[in-house]
């Protein structure tokens, strides 16, 4: 199974792997089971005071109205960015696929937006659909449509949907195009001699055999859309308009750090934690990312 | 045969062209914004074309922050943003290469142990593990110190899966080879591996870069001093500044100037980071 081992050293190798298990234990490690036994404590913002509670903040939690809405708008908006940024990559990518001349530019141009920071995507935004001055809410004006997210919730949640899907875009176009690329071109050829047009070849041929692709990318989004979207948040609606954009890992920065609710929040920590696990045992089972160790 | 017609593929190229106009058009008007005095941009409708502030603005947003004081230069906080990127980046992939070094070519007790300890910083993203985190950094007096920005973001699984699974396609000829003429491990690592992995560095380095540069949250935590700001995260001063009319032209052009070096990393990358994305999540 290795064949490879075959170096000999008693020290050469723990050398090697020192700074980063070191860096592991201290910045991993540690805070994750300092969340886990933070989360069955209840204490002071000081630290004066501790009481171990068993489950109580994981009980109070989801006896919470708040932390129930939380979880519901992660769950709606990590869908919405999902599909939308998927059905934009795909779209993409089966363009960029039949283009042989200027390739490489639409390609540097499709992926641009993978560079660009969620929080400085969020200030770009919050410009153009700035209420009182950006460029969408007066052409809306002309369709008597009022523009106002700091307002109104649900363009609130529009909003950043479409930012955080803007930036996914171009992660699914690159993954869409390799997949694509590996479809052998025999395949299409055949089904165009047997009379099979553009649309009936995608949808019976092409689009099915993305499909690994298809759930590989739906996991990646998703960790995207619950981990990677506090910048976008934090700059356009900071959780609201009355909560209604407050996603579940804005709300643990929201408690622990403007709550000082410490145990509240590491609860939450360790629910995430449990969330990422199985989006990873998922992606590790499903793709056979396997390790075999 | 696939269709072939011309009809088809000015179609192509035409939807391409669209969809990306309206992929960058938030780059586009930023772009303008950034160069019109704010004047121009206190009334809807905001101007569509360029207009004749851009060395002004820039200059202004480089070596004062804002038009009344009150942000610092955004010049530091470029710096700032460029030592913590090239730290991340280039200290993700040494800790990564030389554990992953460790782990392919020499048996040793634990092993197995420290690749689980790696691979569990998979599932442990700073987003989850943010309070205890800021409760360690500032338990070893490390807040508002490059290492305090730094270190915490440079476990890496996925670089250290990238080499391991690299290392292992290596022919063992290579390492009979290079033990005949006398190498130890060091010096196969130096001479023979290092070269080898060029590509590889250049794929995670673009990556790495990338993620670095648009840390966001991290910096804000672990950052109280404004000279530590770092210009992803010292943009929300700017733009959160609610008691003032904000200064659109200014706030665009920082973000011009941060979202410019990562675009240009990957774009004289591009090759690279096709590559190393690709990979690192397969």
């Amino acid at each position: 199974m290795r064949k490879n081992v075959c170096f000999k050293s008693a020290y050469l190798p723990y050398l090697l792997v020192l700074p980063q298990i070191v860096i592991t234990l201290l910045f991993f490690i540690w805070p994750a089971l300092q969340a886990i036994s933070e989360s069955v404590v209840i204490q002071d913002p000081f630290g004066l005071y501790s009481r171990f509670v068993w489950f109580h903040n994981f009980v109070t939690l989801f006896t919470n109205t708040d932390y129930i809405n939380s979880l519901i708008v992660t769950l709606i908006f990590s869908l919405a960015v999902t599909i939308l940024s998927l059905v934009g990559g795909l779209f993409f990518a089966v363009l960029a696929n039949r283009v042989t001349r200027g390739k490489r530019i639409y390609n540097a141009l499709l992926i641009l937006p993978y560079a660009v920071a969620p929080a400085i995507a969020g200030v770009l935004f919050r410009f153009l659909f700035d209420p009182a001055i950006g460029i969408f809410p007066y052409w809306l004006h002309y369709f008597h449509y009022t523009w106002n997210f700091t307002i109104n919730s649900r363009q609130a949640l529009f909003l950043i949907v479409i930012i955080s899907a803007w930036q996914q875009v171009s992660y699914n176009f690159l993954f869409y195009l390799a997949g694509l690329q590996a479809i052998p071109r025999s395949l299409i050829e055949s089904a165009a001699l047997d009379g099979a047009g553009p649309f009936r070849r995608f949808w019976s041929i092409i689009f099915p055999l993305l499909s690994p692709t298809t759930f590989f990318l739906i996991v990646i989004n998703m960790l995207y859309a619950f981990f990677d979207t506090f910048g976008i948040i934090q700059i356009v609606t900071q959780g609201g308009p009355a909560n209604a954009t407050q996603t579940l890992v804005y709300k643990i920065y929201q408690d622990g750090f403007m709550g000082l609710d410490f145990g509240g929040s590491a609860a939450q920590s360790v629910i995430l934690m449990l969330v990422i696990i199985v989006l990873t045992i998922i992606q590790f089972k499903f793709f056979e990312r396997s390790i075999e160790y | 045969m696939v269709e072939k017609s011309i009809g088809l593929k000015i179609c192509t190229h035409l939807c391409l062209v669209i969809g990306i106009i309206i992929l960058l058009l938030p780059i586009y008007f930023a772009w303008v914004a950034s160069t019109h005095s704010v004047k121009d941009l206190l009334v809807a409708p905001i101007p569509l074309t360029p207009g004749h502030q851009f060395l002004h603005n820039y200059y202004t947003v480089l070596t004062q922050g804002s038009e009344g004081g009150g942000s610092d230069p955004v010049i530091f906080m470029l710096r700032n943003s460029l030592i913590m990127a090239l730290g991340i980046a280039l200290g993700k992939i040494i800790i990564s290469m030389i554990s992953a070094y460790a782990i392919v070519y020499f048996a040793f007790p634990f092993r197995k142990l420290f690749f689980w300890l790696i691979f569990s910083t998979l599932m442990l993203p700073v987003q989850v593990r943010i309070v205890p985190t800021f409760q360690v950094v500032a338990s070893l007096n490390l807040l508002n110190t490059y290492s305090g920005l730094i270190l915490p973001l440079i476990a890496s699984a996925t670089a250290t899966f990238l080499f391991r699974q690299f290392f292992m396609t290596i022919p063992t000829e290579l390492i009979d080879a290079a033990k005949m003429d006398g190498a130890g491990p060091m010096r196969f690592f130096v001479d023979v591996l290092l070269p080898l992995s060029k590509t590889n560095i250049a794929a995670l380095f673009v990556i790495m870069f990338i993620y670095g540069w648009n840390q966001y949250l991290w910096p804000l935590v672990a950052t109280t001093s404004d000279q530590m700001n770092t210009i992803v995260m010292g943009m929300q001063k700017l733009t959160l500044a609610v008691d003032q009319i904000p200064e659109w032209n200014l706030i665009m052009a920082t973000a011009i100037l941060a979202l410019l070096p990562p675009v240009l990393v990957m774009l004289i990358m591009q090759r690279w980071f096709v590559k190393g994305l690709l990979e690192v999540e397969k």
